[in-house]
C-alpha cells in the first residue's frame, strides 16, 4: 500500500473542503472495498479522509412519509431496520444477498452505492483497462467476459456495477443527497447518479471531485410483492451473474431493476410496461439494445428466466 | 513479550526518511530555496498516528503508520497473534475479530480508523484452561483440521448467535418480519463469510448448533 496522510473530519462540509484542498484524497468510511483496491495499488490516495466521525449514521422518517438513510448506516442495520423490512423488503433482501456478515458490519451505505467493479481486468494491474488507467485499453473485450455486461456496454468497457443494494434502490426510486466542496448540498436521483462507460468509463458517477454523499433517501411505500432474486455461481457469498430486483402490485403491473448485467442497475420504464405480459415481453424491451459477448450470451436466457421466476413468485 | 513492537515507527525516522528522499530528487540549484517549502510540507503531515483502544478489556495505545490495518495492529504491534491472516484481501475471514460486539474482518480496516472502541479477539473469548463454550465445542467435535481458520471461525460464530439473537435476518430467513431461525441452513448462511480449506464445515455448524442449545 502506497503511504498516505491521514485525517478525521468533524463535518460533512468540512469533510468535503479537505477533500477539495486535497485532489488526490478520498473518503474512507467502511473501507471494505477502498483498502481492499489500495492493497493492490489499484487506489493509491495521497490523502485519507475518514468520516466515520461524522454522525451520518441515523435511518429517520421524511415528511413525505419515506425514509432518510444516513450515508453511514451499515448494511447490517439497514437490512435489519425494521421499517425497511417491513416496507422496503427488496431492499432488505438485497443487501442479504451481498458480501459477507462481516462485511456488511462494516460497508455503509454510500459506500455501498460506490463501490468499483469486480472485473477481474481491473484488479489484474498488468492488464489493460480504461477504467484503472484511462486510454489503455480493455482487455476483457476478447478476454474472459463471462462475468462481463451484456447491455449498455462500450467499446473502452464492458465492467459491470456490483453492487445488490444499488439495484433495489434503484427499483425504489431513491435518491442520493450530497454536500459539495464548495458548500452547497444538492439531491441526485439514483436514475440520473451513474453514468455508462462510454469512452470515459473511469468517471462512475454523476458527483463532482470532492462531493460527499451525506444521505440516501427512500420515497414514500410503495406496497406491492417485493422480490430480490440473485443467480451466483454460489449459493452465499458470491456476486451476482443476474439480479433482479422487483416491486409487483396485486394487477401485475409494476417495476424491476437488473443487477449483473450492465455498468449501473438496469431499469427501463418500457421494459417495465410490459409486466403484465410476462417475463419474455419485459425481457425483450430490457436487452433490446443488448450486445452480449460469445462468453455471456448466456445472461440474456438466464435473466429472462429470472423474470419468469419472479413474476412466478409474485402472483404464488 | 516484548510491549514496545520492533515494528513501530518513530515519527522522528520516517520525517528523516522522507526529507532525505525529496532533497535527493531536488536539483543542487534549487535545494536552498526548496527547504523552507519541504518543512512546512512536512509539518503538515501526519506520518505516525497515535490510536487508543480497548483489547480483550485491556486499554492499549499505539503509535501507527496510518497504513497499519487492525489484524497487522493486533498481531505485530500487540502480538496477539490468534488472529490469523488469509487472503489480506476480505475473503477467507481467517481475520475475523468483534468490534463493539460486532464481528469484522480486521484485515479491511485501518487500526486508527477504531479510537475508543472494543476490540475482542479469539484470545479474550477463553483460555487454554477456561474456554470459551463455542472453544469447547469446537474441540470436542473436530470443528477444524490445520486450525489456520479456526480464530476466525470461532469468534464469527459467537458474533452469529448474537445476531439471530438480535433478530437480525439473513438471506436463507423465510420471513424478513419473523424471528430467524436457530436451523442449519441460517448458520451455514451466516458463515458463509469465513472459509475452510480443509472443509470442515460440517463439524463446524454442529459445534455452533450445540452451543446454540439445538442439534445441526
Amino acid at each position: 500500500m502506497r503511504s498516505f496522510t491521514y485525517e478525521r473530519a468533524r463535518t460533512p462540509a468540512e469533510a468535503a473542503a479537505s477533500a477539495m484542498r486535497k485532489p488526490d484524497a478520498k473518503f474512507i468510511a467502511g473501507g471494505t472495498n477502498l483498502l481492499d483496491l489500495m492493497k493492490l495499488e489499484i487506489e493509491t490516495p495521497a490523502h485519507l479522509i475518514d468520516v466515520n466521525g461524522l454522525a451520518l449514521d441515523k435511518i429517520e422518517p421524511t415528511q413525505e412519509g419515506g425514509l432518510r438513510i444516513g450515508a453511514l448506516v451499515r448494511n447490517t442495520d439497514l437490512a435489519a431496520d425494521t421499517r425497511v423490512r417491513r416496507d422496503y423488503g427488496v431492499l432488505s433482501r438485497a443487501l442479504l444477498a451481498g458480501a459477507s456478515g462481516q462485511l456488511r458490519n462494516m460497508a455503509t451505505t454510500a459506500g455501498n452505492l460506490l463501490q468499483r467493479t469486480r472485473c477481474p481486468y481491473f484488479y489484474d494491474t498488468n492488464q489493460s483497462c480504461n477504467k484503472r488507467k484511462p486510454g489503455s485499453g480493455c482487455a476483457a473485450i476478447g478476454g474472459f467476459s463471462r462475468q462481463h455486461a451484456v447491455v449498455g456496454a462500450s467499446e473502452a468497457c464492458i465492467a459491470t456495477h456490483p453492487s445488490d443494494m444499488a439495484v433495489a434502490m434503484r427499483a425504489l426510486d431513491a435518491t442520493v443527497e450530497t454536500v459539495r466542496p464548495d458548500g452547497p448540498t444538492r439531491t441526485i436521483p439514483i436514475a440520473e447518479f451513474y453514468r455508462l462507460p462510454g469512452d470515459t468509463p473511469h468517471i462512475e458517477t454523476t458527483l463532482m471531485p470532492g462531493e460527499l454523499i451525506t444521505a440516501v433517501t427512500l420515497p414514500k411505500p410503495v406496497g406491492g410483492k417485493q422480490i430480490y432474486r440473485k443467480v451466483r455461481d454460489r449459493a452465499s457469498y458470491a456476486f451476482a451473474l443476474v439480479s433482479v430486483a422487483a416491486i409487483v402490485q396485486r394487477d401485475g403491473t409494476g417495476r424491476v431493476a437488473l443487477g449483473g448485467v450492465a455498468h449501473k442497475p438496469w431499469r427501463v420504464e418500457a421494459a417495465e410496461a410490459q409486466m403484465p405480459n410476462g417475463a419474455k415481453a419485459v425481457a425483450e424491451r430490457l436487452f433490446a439494445d443488448a450486445r452480449p459477448t460469445r462468453q455471456n450470451a448466456f445472461k440474456l436466457a438466464l435473466a429472462e428466466r429470472t423474470l419468469g421466476a419472479v413474476l412466478a413468485e409474485a402472483k404464488g | 513479550m516484548k510491549s514496545r513492537s520492533d515494528f513501530e515507527l518513530s515519527r522522528r525516522k520516517l520525517l528523516a526518511g522522507s526529507a532525505a528522499s525529496i532533497a535527493l530528487t531536488a536539483a543542487p540549484s534549487i535545494v536552498s530555496a526548496q527547504v523552507p517549502a519541504v518543512e512546512a510540507a512536512v509539518a503538515d503531515v501526519s506520518a505516525v498516528w497515535k490510536v487508543s483502544f480497548t483489547v480483550n478489556g485491556a486499554a492499549r495505545g499505539l503509535t501507527l503508520d496510518p497504513r497499519t490495518t487492525l489484524l497487522d495492529a493486533l498481531r505485530e504491534h500487540l502480538h496477539l497473534t490468534g488472529t490469523k491472516k488469509g487472503c489480506d484481501h476480505g475473503q477467507c475471514g481467517a481475520c475475523t475479530v468483534i468490534v463493539g460486539g460486532r464481528r469484522i474482518n480486521s484485515c479491511m480496516t485501518l487500526a486508527v480508523m477504531h479510537e475508543g472502541e472494543r476490540i475482542t479477539t479469539v484470545e479474550g473469548l477463553g483460555t487454554p484452561e477456561n474456554m470459551h463454550p463455542m472453544q469447547a465445542a469446537f474441540v470436542k467435535d473436530d470443528g477444524y483440521q490445520c486450525g489456520y481458520c479456526t480464530p476466525g471461525q470461532i469468534c464469527s460464530a459467537v458474533a452469529v448467535l448474537d445476531e439471530i439473537k438480535a433478530g437480525i435476518p439473513s438471506h436463507v430467513s423465510a420471513d424478513l418480519n419473523a424471528p430467524p431461525q436457530l436451523s442449519n441452513s441460517e448458520l451455514r448462511e451466516r458463515m458463509s463469510g469465513n472459509i475452510c480449506r480443509c472443509g470442515a464445515y460440517s463439524n463446524i455448524a454442529e459445534a455452533i448448533s450445540e452451543v446454540a442449545g439445538r442439534p445441526a
